[in-house]
This record gives C-alpha cells, sequence and structure tokens, in this order.
C-alpha cells in the first residue's frame, strides 16, 4: 500500500467524518408540547373505572428514532396536579394515603434502555419512582410523525401497592384494584425523522 | 280484564255488605311491597353515606345504593307495565277531590320512581364515576364527564329524593287514614294477609 494512497484514504475519511457527524451529535433533545399531550391513568374502585389526569409534567427527550439504543427519555410529574372528575377526589389523593403530594410532590421516570419493536414502536425500559419508592418497568411506545409534531402514545400498568399508594385500609385489592393502567400521548417537536 | 270489570261492577255491593274490597294482583302487591323496602332502604343509606368520611365504608355504600337504583328503576318500569296492562281494583268510595289527590300522588310517586335513579345515575356517570352493576356489568353513561354538569344534577338527585319521601309519607297517612278512621278496607286491597280470607 503506498503513502499516496494512504493520505488519500486518510483525507477521505476525515471528509466523511466531517460531512457525517456522529450519531450523537444528531440528537438535540426534543421538545414536549403541552397542547394534546396527556397522561391519564385509570384505577377500578369495585369495579368501576376512574379516570385522572395529570396536568402539569415536563420531559427529557433526546431520541434518534433511528438509534433508539443510544436514546434517553426522562419524565418529571407534578403530584399535585392529578385531577378527576369529582372534586371529592381531587381533595383526597394528595392526601399521605395516596399519593402524599407535601412530602412527595413529583413522581419521575429515567429510561435505562431503549429499543426499537418494529415500525415506529419502541420499548423504553426505566425506573419509575413514585412516593419515594422505585420500580423497574417496561413502556411500550408507539410514535407517529405528521410534519414537525411526533406523537408517542402508549399504555402499560403498574402496581399501585408497590408504590404504597392507597396503604392502611386501602390496601384491599378486591375494593380497589391493585393495577393501575396509565395512558400517555405526547407531543414532541424536534425528534430526528423515524 | 273482563275479572277486574267485575269487580269494580261488585264494589258499591260488596261496600253496603262491608266485604273485603277486591285485592291488587299478586304480582301488583309483590312488586310495591319489594319496591317500598327498596326505595326505603335506599333512601335511608343515601342519607347517611353522604356525610362519612371518604373511606372503604363510604365506597361500599355508595356502590351498593347505586346497584339499588338500578334495581328500583328495573322494577318500576316493569311494574308499569303491569300497572298499565291490568285494571287496578276499584276504589273506596271517597270524595272526588280526595280520589283526585291519591290519583296525583300516585301518578307523581311513578314520576320519581324514574326520576330519583335516573339523576342519580346522570350525576354519578358525570363525576366520573361510571355505574357498574354488581362490579361486574357496565352501565352505559347518557351524560358526559363533567364538573359543571355534575355540581348542577348532584343536588336534585336529593331534593327529587326528599320529593318522593314526601309523598310516599303522605301516600301512607292516607293508606292509615283510611284503614283507621274511615274504616273502608282500602288498605286491603294491598296487603297480602287479607286476600286469602
Amino acid at each position: 500500500m503506498s503513502s499516496r494512497l494512504l493520505i488519500g484514504l486518510a483525507l477521505a475519511a476525515a471528509l466523511i467524518g466531517a460531512v457525517v457527524p456522529p450519531a450523537w451529535a444528531q440528537t438535540a433533545p426534543a421538545v414536549l408540547q403541552a397542547a394534546g399531550s396527556e397522561i391519564a391513568f385509570t384505577t377500578r374502585q369495585m369495579g368501576v373505572p376512574v379516570e385522572g389526569k395529570f396536568g402539569k409534567f415536563s420531559a427529557q427527550v433526546m431520541l434518534d428514532p433511528k438509534k433508539p439504543e443510544s436514546g434517553s427519555v426522562a419524565f418529571t410529574i407534578d403530584t399535585g396536579s392529578a385531577r378527576f372528575g369529582s372534586a371529592e377526589l381531587d381533595a383526597e389523593v394528595p392526601k399521605a394515603t395516596w399519593l402524599n403530594v407535601p412530602k412527595f410532590p413529583q413522581a419521575g421516570f429515567q429510561s435505562t434502555a431503549i429499543k426499537a419493536a418494529g415500525a415506529g414502536k419502541f420499548e423504553v425500559a426505566g425506573k419509575l419512582t413514585i412516593k419515594g419508592m422505585t420500580q423497574n418497568v417496561v413502556v411500550p411506545v408507539q410514535l407517529a410523525q405528521t410534519g414537525a409534531n411526533s406523537t408517542a402514545t402508549g399504555s402499560f400498568s403498574i402496581k399501585r401497592l408497590a408504590f404504597k399508594v392507597g396503604d392502611g385500609e386501602w390496601t384491599d385489592t378486591s375494593l380497589l384494584a391493585d393495577d393501575v393502567q396509565i395512558r400517555f400521548k405526547l407531543v414532541l417537536t424536534g425528534l430526528a425523522p423515524l | 280484564m273482563s275479572q277486574s270489570l267485575t269487580a269494580e261492577t261488585l264494589q258499591p255491593l260488596m261496600n253496603v255488605t262491608t266485604t273485603t274490597p277486591a285485592p291488587y294482583t299478586g304480582v301488583a302487591m309483590a312488586l310495591h311491597w319489594l319496591l317500598a323496602v327498596m326505595i326505603v332502604g335506599s333512601f335511608s343509606v343515601g342519607l347517611y353515606m353522604v356525610d362519612l368520611p371518604f373511606s372503604p365504608q363510604r365506597l361500599k355504600l355508595y356502590n351498593w345504593h347505586k346497584w339499588a337504583g338500578v334495581i328500583i328503576l328495573t322494577l318500576s318500569a316493569a311494574r308499569l307495565l303491569w300497572r298499565l296492562t291490568h285494571r287496578p281494583p276499584a276504589n273506596a268510595p271517597m270524595p272526588a277531590w280526595q280520589a283526585r289527590a291519591a290519583h296525583a300522588a300516585h301518578l307523581t310517586l311513578y314520576a320519581l320512581f324514574f326520576a330519583v335513579p335516573l339523576m342519580g345515575w346522570a350525576y354519578s356517570s358525570a363525576a366520573g364515576f361510571p355505574v357498574v352493576l354488581f362490579g361486574m356489568l357496565p352501565l352505559p353513561d347518557f351524560v358526559p364527564v363533567s364538573r359543571e354538569l355534575a355540581d348542577a344534577l348532584k343536588p336534585w338527585h336529593g331534593w327529587l329524593a326528599k320529593g318522593l319521601a314526601a309523598v310516599v309519607l303522605l301516600h301512607v297517612a292516607g293508606a292509615l287514614k283510611h284503614h283507621f278512621i274511615d274504616r273502608d278496607g282500602l288498605l286491603r286491597r294491598m296487603w297480602p294477609a287479607f286476600t286469602r280470607n
């Protein structure tokens, strides 16, 4: 191999490097759009589905949909922003038995591994922290893009008792089911194309 | 139908001889007393549960109250159908205004048998608690979940229920007056123990 060829290859490599930056450099943080975004949850009280919504949450999303392994997703939810159809529940849920908002004003999620799971589908594994207790969860996410907007939707269920949500006399799961269904729809801008 | 007509034509004669007036049908009596017990029970539970603090006990009573309401609604529909297809026995002789008042009270009772549970159901749906019969059979919401609507409907369920209680008291007072003051045997139309005599 001649030295001229080596220099040529080195130059070519340098050029490619300059034109095509490494994957991590492409991943700018996406911006969560409040309008259209929603985090809702459904509990079951004696078989009755009761839905609540969180009004305030923020997200830090660094994700190249083409290279999900290198991405990361983090969420922070204001526990005091939970709203129901009834004022009675709005007043009840911040209490210590339930979300204990004065002591734990925020719940959070931090991804540990993201992998592709088919067209526009991802599996986001991570740690969910509620009331100071952390559990591993795997969240299936479906990503759809229209124009500048990316919409991530999905649902998964958690066990409320693993987070001591509803303790004392409320541990009876025949009255209040252990499973809580969480449903989300997040509108993001600034995400790279699928 | 012809049987009831016969009973009605016989009524004046029966009163003269002070025999027992013709009774309601067994189905009408069963529905009357079953609904009487359920309505008084639901009303009492309703008055009690609203002041309870948020607790499993409150949750249970609310759900039982709703299930009872759905059963009352269903039985009332069956009862109305039965009433419309079976002529009731003749009335005891009484001043026309009393007969009219009794008739108006009956009409009001029937209207409230439907209005009270329907209003409770609507309120529950509007407040984001769909009614699930026995915790297993989800019933449809016929109003959307809305804080404003829930707040507007909530007092009406209570007012109508108290209105129903007031008309029930009037109805009971009338029946007792006929039995103990007029002594016209009217109560025997609806009193199962007397029908066999």
